[in-house]
């Protein structure tokens, strides 16, 4: 506890203290560790096989890990980077979510078109829901009431309810859509469209596109841009989108959906996450196998790091 | 132990548990939502598809490794059925195949024009340059939507384009291009072609020799295959003697039917690449293509069917998903707008090919990257790098709208 107490007078007078990035690559089966504030890769963890998505329960104690092509979601222990068990997931298990409940984890099962709810105190599937062709991209609102799942060949987002797992609404995007955020206040919900170039913003209320943003990067063929990772700032200013093959993070301003910057990050920019107190953005470049760093205030990419091969998924633990 | 043996170990305990999720799959807990979707109110359709198929009535295979499937092409067609319906549930879309299958160009037709009489349905097509004419010729077909899955031929892209024929299959002159833009990116501008006496041969010739002519490379030999006796223990000694020459960077290949080109491999006067129907050959699909998304799609074909999908499978495939499309995003089965949606400005098709494909208006072909691949690998996909074009580089595979002579206004 004295010690607890200690590293918290610490973190508070020196302003900030460095968190820690989990980096999944893909054809590695290893996940990256980086120091944010060094910016350094400091150990690197074998996992399971094809690892992709990434995230940590509420408390920060537990990583969970698709490991696609093992067929499971695996639990590490944040502390001692073990793999202390797998958890049920169904086929191929690429995204996920973790409902506000902390308990259930929404799982897309990329083969199989469902969608499989598990228990991760129970260890111990509670439900599947048959959604489109290839789901992939996984959000829960932040008032636990929706989860939404993409599926990439059927085009449409999937409203779950998440009171009775059942599927009770569908809206139709463009082409491939990936991936889906929420914003904070959990009034509207981003998703990205891969093949169709754009991001729509749905209004959550009606479950109908508000808005959609196009992306145009002089010397890069449209067709090449395609936006997969969706992140928004706490503070309701900022959207950065990843771009892909188009090798840049899009900013846009939040509010007006106007595309403000275009930030050259490494070849094929996949997922994001932010670090430090939303100060900086992690970008995982699949293709390079490096991470961009960006100032979130400057909007700037201030270093890249090199990983492991095609990493795809990122988490950070402050 | 390597990292993933120890891994393998730790997951056996989790197939028991992996089991009884799939048991539960059986009586699912839960009940998928059939009849919402944000926005219109949507009607139930029914959307009947043909797939025509003109089977061949001689065995001309010279080695059984190039026996097909007997479900070619139609197996990608059920596999798109069954991704349209996954999606159709939710709409209250239902897609229907109907496989008409023929040996005579006569029986085909008249199959086909006799299913047309019960269905306000689409063709998909799987047919040779005589019946395509047949059936554009019959009145029948003057108003129906008809997508050609397999055919080839250029002149159904530059000369005789229609109303309502579209093709997703590529024409000879788009693999050509795509293969000769290649050749050139690689700086391998001397061509020693070998062709075979099939019209299909002389067609495939034809396009090399177009992509040659465009991108300035030379032929420097120009032979027609005429050995007609079999040389699978003799192809050591004739092929390099029929492929002497100077100077060549390759030797490319047009027979189209897999009568002789296999011998050349390795087996050429100077230790040059074989690319062009066998070697590195430009294909519509390849089941080593794994990129884009599409070993998903790989898996699912292979689940179904218990073998690699074929470019006819993929061209397949790509006809019911372009006709679902327009179906989902309309609202409406009629197949006159479903066509309208498709040469339209807001159709475009996710394929697993790293890019949206769409249609050409001007003569209804659809754009789409080519790969590049030999027997087991893929090499690379063109359009290559630095081949630019006023609208989009992926017609700068192909006849252009400039070469186009046929109209596709509506009569």
């Amino acid at each position: 506890m004295k010690k607890r107490l200690l590293a918290l007078s610490l973190l508070i007078s020196n302003g900030v203290l460095a968190d820690t990035a989990y980096v999944t690559n893909e054809k590695d089966d290893t996940i990256s560790v980086i120091n944010t504030e060094t910016l350094k890769v400091t150990d690197t963890i074998d996992v399971g096989m094809r690892p992709r998505g990434i995230i940590f329960s509420q408390d920060f104690r537990y990583l969970y890990i698709c490991a696609s092509n093992s067929d499971a979601v695996q639990v590490m222990d944040v502390n001692t980077h073990q793999i202390i068990h797998n958890l049920p997931s169904g086929e191929d298990p690429e995204q996920f979510a973790l409902h506000p409940n902390n308990r259930h984890l929404y799982i897309a099962n990329e083969d199989d078109a469902v969608v499989t709810v598990v228990d991760t105190e129970k260890r111990d599937v509670i439900a599947q829901i048959d959604v489109g062709v290839e789901p992939e991209g996984m959000a829960a609102s932040p008032d636990g009431k929706w989860v939404i799942n993409t599926s990439e060949t059927t085009n449409m987002l999937h409203w779950i309810d998440a009171s009775t797992q059942t599927l009770v609404d569908n809206t139709l995007v463009d082409q491939r859509p990936r991936h889906v955020e929420f914003t904070d206040d959990g009034k509207s919900l981003w998703a990205s469209s891969e093949i169709g170039g754009t991001v729509s913003v749905i209004d959550v209320a009606t479950r109908q596109i508000s808005h959609t943003i196009r992306f145009k990067i002089p010397g890069v063929h449209r067709d090449k841009i395609q936006p997969v990772g969706v992140k928004l700032t706490a503070d309701g200013k900022y959207a950065f989108v990843a771009l892909g093959p188009a090798n840049h993070v899009a900013v846009v301003d939040a509010n007006t959906f106007e595309v403000l910057d275009y930030l050259l990050v490494g070849r094929r920019v996949w997922q994001l996450a932010f670090a430090d107190n939303q100060t900086r953005l992690l970008t995982t470049n699949g293709v390079s196998g490096d991470v961009s760093v960006i100032d979130v205030d400057k909007l700037k990419v201030i270093k890249t790091l090199k990983v492991g091969r095609y990493p795809w998924g990122v988490a950070v633990k402050p | 132990m390597f990292a993933h043996q120890l891994y393998k170990k730790a997951t056996a305990g989790l197939k028991h548990t992996l089991n009884f999720v799939k048991s539960r799959r059986v009586a699912r807990l839960t009940l998928f939502c059939s009849l919402c979707l944000s926005g219109p109110v949507m009607a139930d359709l029914q959307i009947p598809i043909a797939y025509i198929k003109q089977v061949s009535d001689e065995s001309v295979v010279s080695l059984s490794v190039f026996q097909l499937p007997q479900n070619n092409g139609v197996a990608g067609a059920k596999l798109g059925i069954e991704d349209s319906n996954t999606t159709g549930r939710f709409l209250k879309h239902h897609f229907d195949l109907t496989v008409i299958e023929h040996a005579q160009p006569a029986d085909l037709v008249a199959a086909t024009l006799s299913w047309l009489k019960g269905n306000q349905g689409v063709l998909v097509l799987d047919v040779s340059d005589d019946v395509l004419q047949l059936l554009l010729s019959s009145p029948e077909t003057s108003s129906m939507l008809m997508i050609n899955a397999t055919n080839q031929s250029d002149k159904w892209r530059q000369t005789q384009c229609r109303a309502r024929l579209l093709h997703t299959a590529p024409s000879y002159a788009m693999l050509g291009d795509a293969l000769g833009q290649f050749l050139l990116a690689k700086r391998w501008r001397k061509w020693f072609l070998v062709l075979g006496q099939s019209a299909s041969d002389k067609a495939m010739a034809a396009a090399f020799e177009r992509a040659s002519k465009r991108f300035g490379t030379k032929i420097v030999e120009r032979k027609t295959w005429t050995f007609d006796t079999d040389l699978r223990r003799s192809a050591q000694q004739e092929v390099p003697g029929f492929t002497q020459g100077d100077d060549y960077d390759v030797v490319l290949v047009a027979d189209t039917d897999n009568q002789f080109g296999f011998y050349l491999p390795y087996n050429t006067w100077l230790p040059r690449p074989v690319v062009g129907t066998q070697g590195l050959t430009a294909v519509a699909w390849h089941p080593a293509i794994e990129q884009w998304g599409a070993v998903q799609l790989q898996n699912r074909f292979y689940d179904a069917y218990g073998r690699a999908m074929t470019a006819d499978d993929y061209n397949g495939w790509l006809a019911v998903r372009a006709i679902a499309e327009g179906v989902t995003r309309t609202g409406e089965s009629d197949p006159n707008r479903v066509y309208d949606y498709l040469t339209g400005d807001k159709f475009e098709l996710a394929a697993f090919k790293g890019r949206k494909l769409t249609f050409r208006k001007w003569n209804g072909q659809l754009r789409q990257p080519i790969p590049l691949a030999h027997a087991h690998g893929l090499v690379s996909q063109s359009p290559q790098q630095g081949f630019l074009h006023p609208v989009t580089d992926l017609d700068t595979l192909g006849y252009d709208k400039p070469e186009v002579t046929c109209r596709m206004v509506k009569e």
